[in-house]
């Protein structure tokens, strides 16, 4: 129905899904009885698919692997140090960062939702609000950690971290070797998100095409 | 409540199939990006909370809250508070037209685009002042009550009966049991490790430990 009723130009095949309708409605019945400003919503919606995401987190990471004096400050106060970076707001009030070492590796899950530190990561990823992930993340981190291509030598403690709290976990992963004489813009390069919720490491100078051609 | 939500240790999900971080977009679906701001605009009117909102989550049909994707289970989530809080009607979801309008309380609190910026800053904190001291200090043995509400709680059921160390005192936050029945109050928090073999047993994953973050009256010494 709604296909002929609009004339623009590209191809619509598929007709609206019943979830998409229902979403619409919703929404306009909310701006019809004036309990939200449209303009409001593009804010947000702009906010968190252009303005914050995973590269806020690369960087604070790429600080503190550069910093050992706000690594410090990181892993004691770590609402504040992030927030000294101009990173606060909802889903991120109180941070805690753990650092990952070459005897711990630490793993970020919410198993009873999907709590994820929104100012430093973004929304979160469909893996992480996935039930097969929030399931085995506590109960099997290995295998977990397996999925995402990532081996652990045995001797490694692994440490899983359920947000059942409104605390975020961040992970600090291990500042890889090889980076000598690399600013934090070229260091945040190596900071994956995934590395943060820790389900893989760092990624290592080898991968990024070598350090020469990374410059500009 | 036991809900199905509170999956953390159940089996059968099969694989995790983890998208390429480097081509995930943020939203997957314009009507994602549609709820996602307008779920946000309207939960600035003040009249539910971040626990209110899980509950509300939580209560479903556990067949439909597994067969949702995270954005659908937000979309039952909302129609439900919304409901409950009065803002909207059952019939008003039903047929999408508006019965009456927004009266002049809630106008005033109506979110308007210049304020984004500065509600998205400030966040919503969840600690609160507490005269209490806590009970429990770093190292101690504690035990997670076996404790089943049917309310809302935050103490995951892989838990309960087991015993864990008080990693850290993580100051005193809003009680999610409460705060879900309106009530904000507020209790100390930890951060509890168990050992592995302390959650799963013989099946539990080589050199590990869980941290769950529990609040005081989820906690017993043991």
């Amino acid at each position: 129905m709604m296909n002929n009723e609009h004339d623009h130009d590209h191809d619509h095949t598929d007709p609206p899904s019943d979830l998409e309708l229902r979403v619409k409605a919703l929404e306009s019945l909310l701006v019809e009885k004036g309990f939200v400003d449209r303009a409001a919503i593009d804010a947000f919606i702009d906010t968190y698919e252009h303005r914050v995401g995973p590269r806020n987190g690369a960087k604070v990471v790429a600080h503190a692997w550069s910093d050992p004096a706000f690594k410090q400050w990181l892993l004691t106060d770590a609402t504040a140090a992030i927030a000294s970076m101009g990173y606060t707001g909802f889903q991120g009030e109180h941070m805690v960062v753990i650092e990952n070492t070459s005897q711990v590796h630490n793993l970020v899950v919410c198993t009873l939702c999907s709590c994820y530190p929104w100012p430093v990561l973004g929304l979160p990823p469909v893996s992480y609000q996935s039930s097969p992930y929030r399931s085995r993340a506590v109960a099997d981190p290995r295998g977990v950690l397996k999925e995402f291509g990532t081996q652990l030598d045995d001797d490694i403690e692994v440490r899983v971290w359920d947000s059942t709290s409104e605390v975020r976990y961040l992970v600090l992963p291990e500042h890889p070797e090889g980076t000598e004489g690399w600013n934090e813009e070229e260091l945040a390069a190596l900071v994956t998100r995934n590395a943060m919720i820790g389900v893989e490491t760092a990624k290592v100078p080898e991968d990024m095409g070598g350090h020469d051609e990374r410059r500009p | 409540m036991n809900g199905v939500h509170d999956v953390g240790g159940m089996h059968g999900f099969g694989p995790i199939n983890p998208e390429p971080e480097a081509e995930e977009p943020v939203f997957h679906a314009e009507w994602e990006k549609r709820l996602f701001g307008f779920r946000f605009a309207v939960g600035a009117l003040g009249k539910w909370n971040i626990d209110m909102s899980r509950y509300a989550r939580e209560r479903q049909h556990p067949a439909d809250y597994l067969r949702h994707t995270y954005y659908e289970n937000w979309l039952a989530g909302l129609e439900k508070v919304l409901v409950e809080t009065g803002l909207v009607t059952a019939e008003e979801l039903a047929t999408g037209k508006a019965a009456g309008l927004a009266n002049e309380d809630i106008r005033k609190r109506v979110c308007k685009a210049e304020q984004v910026p500065v509600a998205m800053a400030k966040g919503s904190p969840a600690t609160m002042p507490l005269d209490v001291p806590p009970r429990f200090k770093i190292d101690d043995r504690v035990r997670a009550i076996n404790r089943h509400p049917t309310g809302h709680t935050r103490e995951p059921r892989y838990v309960r009966s087991c015993v864990g160390v008080i990693h850290a005192h993580l100051g005193a936050h809003v009680f999610p049991d409460r705060s879900a029945e309106g009530v904000r109050e507020g209790q100390h928090l930890y951060s509890v490790r168990f050992e592995a073999s302390a959650l799963w047993g013989e099946s539990a994953s080589a050199k590990s430990a869980v941290y769950v973050d529990l609040w005081e009256a989820y906690l017993e010494p043991a």
